[in-house]
């Protein structure tokens, strides 16, 4: 009997919830997005979802390979960052433009620092950073939803040849004979017209934008169901959202005319998926729950401040890369306070 | 009598067919009405009571040898006062206290000493113990001590009877129990805590001690309050024996100060930290004693030996041992001699299949035994046989931290484990213990349990402070 008997130290149990398993159900969580943006814009988003994917993953694959870290695709973690930053883009965006997103996301904002659980920025996030301000025009290119035909033949854009400006689509668009097509998202058209689309389009998803990201409600059911499967911080989303609904509000009591109203900008952009998906990142976020609270807010609020003041239309990645790197700064301020400490016993005071 | 046991032994089956789920939503339904008191994070790992809640403390047959070792207590060990081949009557002193926090060793059986030597101990190194081998034939009575009140003594002779009665605490800490019951100068205790918690999963002893020795429990309170002139006691019961709780309060005289409260159901709701901030809603404060907030802890099965022993003048010779676990084949709650070697009481009980792990408490705090030979101790409150674990669990892949905050959430002390671990990682254990408050984990493996990257944080915790206390006796020593 004695012979085979095992020794380890305690505690000798476990709960069966691991990385794989959480980085897994983030991925079942973005697939209704996923789907719904390829529903929506055709077969050029899934194949820019399946090339931002395939090069993050061969990117991951590399690197790990090249610092002798074994196999780290399987953690999934890549997966998520490979989606994400396939939702963010344009869905006409050239693939080589979306390749060079994932491959400098995935080797400059994680591979660099140690792989997973060092990187300090969410890579997506660094990869969509350096296409935005390295391919200024095919980053602002949208192209109408629902387009007739989009399941057989692909946005003109989407096939531009690797190191050439992307083939420009207001032929193509203007080809389509939609009606009211400015070429300009809800966004745009707030901040520089004051026309505000009616809300349920907002949220349903019925308008321009990038690819997973215009449907507010489809994300708000997929975050929601994934903080009930308690694997999201649900204080982040709600403190981002109630950040930039809160920076708003007054603006719009003042001026009404000028300035959007919270609803529309909280279903509007990227904020939703970004509030749900990215500065939810276990990761870049703070580790404290007061912590979470802080950075939530404020990147809610500089979302808002950078919508309304900033040369730029939409502010939500900045603000979440931002308050990546204030993210540690908010862990040591908030660091929990320990029991029987600071706060002076009551026997004390008796 | 025989009938209300059938009666609540078929409410605990049903409660046992009950599933996971259910129990977890029935609880948290409850839980909206009447919220019982509790402490800050912790985490609910599965129970798996429901295997011996049900079933009364049994005696089994003697072991053909005990082994006694001489420090199964906190403190100085023992020092033998028998010679090899000496005969002993079940009672008898055979080692006595040389130091204020030690406490004497009485012959859990009628037998010869066969051997004063070394012997395996569940914490590794090998220690000094009397082996005794029994003799089968005697009656096994306990023929020493003699009658007398604790009521009628004072409490410093309480005290006294205390220590020669060689009572530690039996919920696992086995602290010798008249050192808790005598403050440092300065401090009073107005509030007796009498632990009923028993938090860790598979474990049911103390909750069987609280329905079958409801009697020796409370004059065992009662001899406590009078040695520690507290006010008052609170029994604290996790809400998982509402029985438990039921009973007691049915049974406790309406004129004596104790009271029963119910806690939540959450681990480690028994630690002493945690259930004085529960029912009392006051925190220790960091490197103190409990008697610092004017309170002592006292386990349910202690005062209930205290009860027992006292007034008959007797020594602990046994204690309630919960034998379970997924490989054992009856598991129950037995009476057990000190002693007795682990290998006899799994033979008594049968195992159904191989064994894995042997652990000696419970689970989460309890420790694997590396021989079978290692026996019952005072400290012993169960034995759990796990089954061989698979492969693929046993080498769990350990991944990087993700920062996902689980174990910050889980910590009953509010610790930041995930930062002392990857300071542990860099062996920065100095910062570790400054910065962190690294001395205030009582390894209680909560951060261990959740962690989705498998990283063994309190081992890590573990090593960190023996590294630090080694550094700090070489600091020591370089100063004298």
């Amino acid at each position: 009997m004695d012979k085979g008997i095992e020794i380890r130290t305690s505690p000798h149990l476990k709960r069966v919830v691991s990385v794989d398993k959480i980085m897994r159900t983030v991925v079942l969580a973005l697939l209704p997005i996923c789907a719904f943006a390829v529903y929506q814009f055709g077969l050029s988003a899934l194949l820019l979802l399946v090339t931002t994917t395939g090069v993050a993953i061969w990117t991951e694959w590399f690197f790990a390979r090249l610092s002798g870290r074994g196999n780290t695709v399987s953690d999934w973690s890549v997966v998520i960052t490979g989606l994400l930053l396939g939702l963010t883009l344009p869905p006409g965006f050239p693939l080589w433009m979306a390749a060079v997103a994932a491959f400098v996301g995935v080797a400059l904002g994680k591979a660099l620092f140690g792989g997973l659980g060092y990187n300090v920025m969410n890579p997506a996030l660094v990869g969509r950073a350096f296409v935005q301000a390295a391919f200024p025009v095919a980053i602002t290119t949208w192209t109408p939803a629902f387009a007739p035909g989009r399941f057989t033949e692909l946005i003109p854009s989407t096939l531009t040849l690797p190191f050439m400006q992307p083939i420009p689509v207001d032929a193509w668009v203007a080809g389509l004979q939609l009606d009211g097509w400015s070429g300009a998202t809800p966004l745009a058209l707030q901040k520089f017209q004051q026309i505000e689309p009616p809300i349920t389009d907002a949220f349903t998803g019925m308008i321009a934008g990038s690819a997973g990201e215009t449907s507010a409600l489809l994300i708000l059911i997929c975050g929601l169901w994934l903080a009930w499967q308690r694997m999201l911080d649900w204080r982040i989303p709600v403190s981002v959202l109630a950040g930039a609904a809160l920076t708003a509000l007054p603006f719009w009591l003042v001026d009404p005319g000028h300035y959007p109203t919270p609803w529309f900008v909280l279903g509007s952009g990227g904020l939703m998926l970004a509030a749900w998906f990215m500065a939810s990142d276990m990761v870049a976020s703070p580790v404290t729950a007061r912590g979470a609270v802080i950075y939530g807010l404020f990147i809610g609020s500089l979302t808002v401040i950078i919508r309304l003041f900033g040369g730029l239309v939409e502010g939500v990645m900045y603000a979440i890369l931002i308050g990546n790197a204030v993210g540690p700064l908010i862990s040591s301020w908030t660091q929990p306070r320990v029991y029987g400490a600071a706060k002076r016993s009551k026997a004390d005071a008796r | 009598m025989k009938h209300q046991t059938a009666v609540l032994d078929s409410k605990l089956a049903v409660e046992a067919g009950r599933s996971g789920l259910m129990k977890r939503l029935n609880s948290s339904f409850q839980s909206l009405f009447q919220r019982h008191k509790t402490f800050d994070h912790g985490i609910y790992p599965v129970e798996h009571k429901e295997l011996t809640a049900h079933k009364p403390i049994r005696r089994l047959p003697f072991a053909d040898e005990l082994v006694i070792p001489l420090q199964q207590h906190k403190g100085r060990p023992a020092v033998p006062i028998v010679k090899v081949g000496q005969e002993v009557v079940r009672g008898e002193p055979i080692a006595v206290a040389d130091h204020f926090v030690s406490v004497p060793m009485h012959a859990p059986a009628t037998g010869v000493i066969r051997a004063i030597g070394l012997a395996p101990t569940a914490e590794g190194p090998k220690t000094q113990a009397i082996y005794l081998k029994v003799y089968h034939a005697a009656s096994q009575e306990v023929l020493y001590g003699e009658h007398r009140e604790p009521e009628q003594m004072d409490a410093k002779e309480i005290i006294q009877a205390v220590q020669d009665a060689g009572l530690v605490g039996l919920g696992g800490g086995a602290f010798p129990s008249h050192v808790k019951m005598h403050p440092p100068a300065g401090r009073v205790i107005q509030t007796l805590v009498v632990n009923g918690c028993e938090c860790e999963p598979y474990l049911t002893c103390d909750h069987r001690i609280m329905l079958e020795q409801t009697d020796l429990l409370l004059r065992g309170i009662m001899i406590a309050l009078r040695a520690t002139r507290a006010e008052r006691a609170i029994i604290g019961v996790e809400d998982n024996k509402l029985d438990a709780v039921a009973h007691l309060r049915a049974r406790i005289p309406k004129d004596l100060p104790i009271t029963v409260e119910a806690v939540q159901t959450k681990y480690p709701q028994g630690a002493e930290k945690m259930l004085i901030k529960a029912l009392l809603d006051l925190e220790v404060p960091p490197g103190g004693l409990t008697a610092d907030v004017g309170v002592a802890v006292f386990n349910v099965g202690t005062l209930a030996q205290m009860g027992d022993l006292l007034p008959k003048s007797h020594g602990l010779i046994e204690r309630v041992v919960t034998v379970s676990g997924p490989a054992v084949a009856n598991p129950g709650n037995f009476m057990v001699p000190i002693g007795t070697p682990i290998s006899f009481l799994l033979n008594q009980v049968g195992l159904n299949g191989p064994v894995g792990q042997v652990i000696l408490g419970g689970p989460m705090m309890g420790m694997a035994v590396s021989s079978l030979d290692v026996p019952v101790t005072k400290s012993v409150s169960g034995v759990v046989a796990l089954q061989p674990e698979a492969p693929d669990v046993a080498r769990r892949q350990v991944y990087p931290c993700i920062k996902c905050g689980e174990c910050l959430n889980a910590c009953p002390i509010s610790l930041n484990p995930s930062m002392l671990g990857e300071l542990a990682a860099a062996r920065e254990y100095g910062t570790m213990a400054e910065e962190y408050h690294l001395d205030q984990c009582f390894e209680c493996g909560c951060c261990s349990y959740v962690c989705p990257s498998n990283i063994p944080l309190t081992q890590y915790f573990r090593i960190a402070k023996s590294i630090n206390r080694d550094a700090q006796k070489h600091h020591e020593q370089k100063q004298h």
